[in-house]
């Protein structure tokens, strides 16, 4: 009896991990897609989240339109503030050491989190979805029907990034734009077009990120620590890797789980807040380049 | 026909590496652009292929045409689309996408997919090798193989001139002539424009029409190649012989900087 329960409990907290790492996937899939074409690492992909939210709920409750018209106001406008972004304040940072476009997204993520509030609301406010509120039950899962909806949004989007990396000609431009911009260059492919985009592919994520993440914790400045996870998830998969994304996204959402359901209860509560970053730091340690990372090819 | 007209290239806004550079590559021919390391040839190509902004260079001075319309202002991506490609030296692959992945970036500017297939049917014919390594990651391919598919997959994007940038560089002789023989070929069947850059002149001297010599950023000698074969300073300095035919190397040839007859 005790051992059927305990099985239960661990199923639970199983399919609770991966769920939510389906949903860590999808936000680090942004953070990835931007290093990989631009070698950009923004510090800023919470505020992404936060910024979608703030646009979501705003639309939704402040000026009052149908949700399906917030969420899609939300895409939009990640989109547009992607894409701005790159053209005012990246494309000046090219060629620059690292170090200048790290401290400018770090400016970025602290400027979004003072002015993402101002002038929309204050306070924390919910993002009702259409959902009801009994999980699901299928044999020993129980999920929450929005962490059903976040899974599979993000199993979706995964699937079409994917694809369009692997099989369509922009996807293989994108590519070769990440793998030598110079070469690319020389090919005739617009290299400043491709960062464009590959940062409004990061509103994309953050959008869909900032709706699902909006409805499960609400929409306060807060909602940017959702970036916190992005880092061990990029680490543990690979910083320029997009099945990374999605395989270091899975792990730190079961390790979350796992150390909330087994460690916490010795120890007080906390683990799952840190545990994806000894993890991390473990990664850091023996593969560097992560999983799934690309390694520099060497030929003899 | 491309041409450039005295053209003058700075770096950095200080460092003069072209200094009034006159080139003229008629059309279907193969001009050879030959000189020592450093002497400012693939800066040439670069001028050229608007790629030097990208570099922090400049054309300050001169101009660059093609086919009588001014193309040094122009972003690179517009030089593709006009016809003018260029291959770097050292074998610049994507070198983590498939070899067929590479000749498909190198269509970007074709916007008809089957154009681009048929254009990948031609290439391959041109370079079998490719067709059997297609679905390899490009960094893995043997170093010939690289030199092929960086030709090859300038020539998707339907060029009429091509910048060749040292091909020879480091790879076996055989190797080298069965590549400088497609050249010809394309040269020859496709009516392809060609301006090759070698530090390999006699190689190079064997299937360019006219030649250029470049020094320190300047042209110091120019022929049509057969007279550039026969020219004695060319003989003893590129091609390492002397009147007697030993080889000669670099060093012995001492007497090189006082005796430039071509500058008198
Ligand atoms: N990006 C650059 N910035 C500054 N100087 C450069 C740059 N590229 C080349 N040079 C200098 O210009 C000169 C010519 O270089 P290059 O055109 O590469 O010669 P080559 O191809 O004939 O060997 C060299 O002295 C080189 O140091
Ligand atoms: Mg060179």
């Amino acid at each position: 009896m005790l051992e059927a329960l305990d099985l239960q409990f661990t199923i639970l907290l199983l399919s609770n991990g991966v769920m939510i790492g389906l949903m860590y996937s999808l936000i680090a899939l942004g953070f990835v897609l931007v290093y990989k074409a631009t070698d950009a690492v923004n510090f800023a992909q919470g505020e992404f989240v936060m910024i979608a939210g703030f646009v979501a709920v705003g639309a939704l409750t402040v000026a009052g339109i149908p949700l399906w018209l917030s969420i899609l106001a939300a895409l939009v406008a990640m989109v547009g503030f992607g894409f701005a972004l790159e053209r005012v304040m990246l494309r000046k940072l090219i060629g620059r050491p690292i170090i200048a476009v790290v401290m400018a997204t770090i400016g970025l993520a602290a400027i979004l989190r003072g002015l993402g509030p101002f002038g929309i609301f204050q306070g924390t406010r919910p993002l009702p979805l259409p959902l009801r509120d009994e999980p699901f039950i299928l044999g020993p899962l129980f999920i929450p029907p929005i962490q059903l909806l976040g899974g599979i949004v993000s199993l979706v989007f995964l699937a079409g990034f994917g694809y369009f990396f692997l099989k369509s000609r922009k996807g293989v431009a994108m590519r070769a734009v990440a793998d030598n911009q110079q070469v690319a260059m020389a090919m005739g492919i617009d290299v400043e077009r491709y960062f464009g985009l590959a940062w409004a592919m990061t509103g994309v994520v953050s959008a869909l990120g900032g709706v699902l993440w909006g409805n499960m914790l609400g929409v306060d400045v807060n909602l940017a620590l959702v970036g916190f996870k992005v880092f061990p998830v990029v680490i543990l998969g690979g910083l320029d890797s997009i099945p990374g994304a999605i395989i270091g996204g899975l792990i730190v959402g079961l390790v979350e789980n796992l150390a909330a359901g087994y460690i916490d209860p010795y120890v007080g509560g906390g683990t799952k807040d840190f545990a994806p970053y000894v993890l991390m730091i473990l990664a850091l340690m023996i593969r560097p380049y992560g999983i799934f990372g690309k390694r520099i090819i060497e030929r003899v | 026909m491309l041409t450039l007209n005295n053209v003058e290239v700075i770096y950095d806004g200080v460092i003069l590496v072209l200094k009034g550079v006159s080139i003229v590559c008629p059309e279907g021919k193969i001009t050879t652009l030959l000189g020592a390391n450093g002497a400012g040839k693939t800066t040439t190509l670069k001028a050229i292929s608007g790629l030097l902004r990208s570099e922090r260079g400049d054309i300050t001075k001169g101009s660059v045409e093609l086919a009588g319309t001014r193309i040094d202002h122009m972003r690179p991506h517009q030089i593709v689309q006009r016809g003018v490609v260029q291959v770097f030296e050292g074998r610049r692959v994507f070198e983590h996408l498939t070899a067929e992945e590479n000749l498909i970036a190198g269509a970007h500017t074709v916007p008809d997919r089957k154009r681009i297939t048929e254009r990948m049917e031609r290439v391959y014919q041109y370079f079998p090798r490719l067709k059997e390594r297609r679905y390899q990651q490009s960094g893995y391919l043997s170093g010939g193989e690289q030199q092929m598919l960086v030709i090859g997959r300038a020539l998707m994007s339907e060029p009429r001139v091509i910048l060749l940038d040292e091909p020879s560089l480091g790879l076996a002789p055989m190797l080298v002539e069965e590549i400088f023989q497609i050249v010809q070929r394309l040269n020859r069947e496709q009516k392809l424009t060609v301006l090759l850059v070698e530090q390999n002149a006699a190689l190079a001297l064997t299937i360019a029409d006219h030649g250029y010599v470049m020094e320190n950023g300047r042209i110091v000698l120019e022929g049509a190649a057969s007279a550039l074969r026969e020219n004695a300073d060319i003989k003893e300095f590129y091609l390492g012989l002397t009147e007697v035919g030993a080889r000669k190397s670099y060093r012995d040839v001492k007497h090189y900087k006082r005796r430039k007859r071509w500058l008198n």
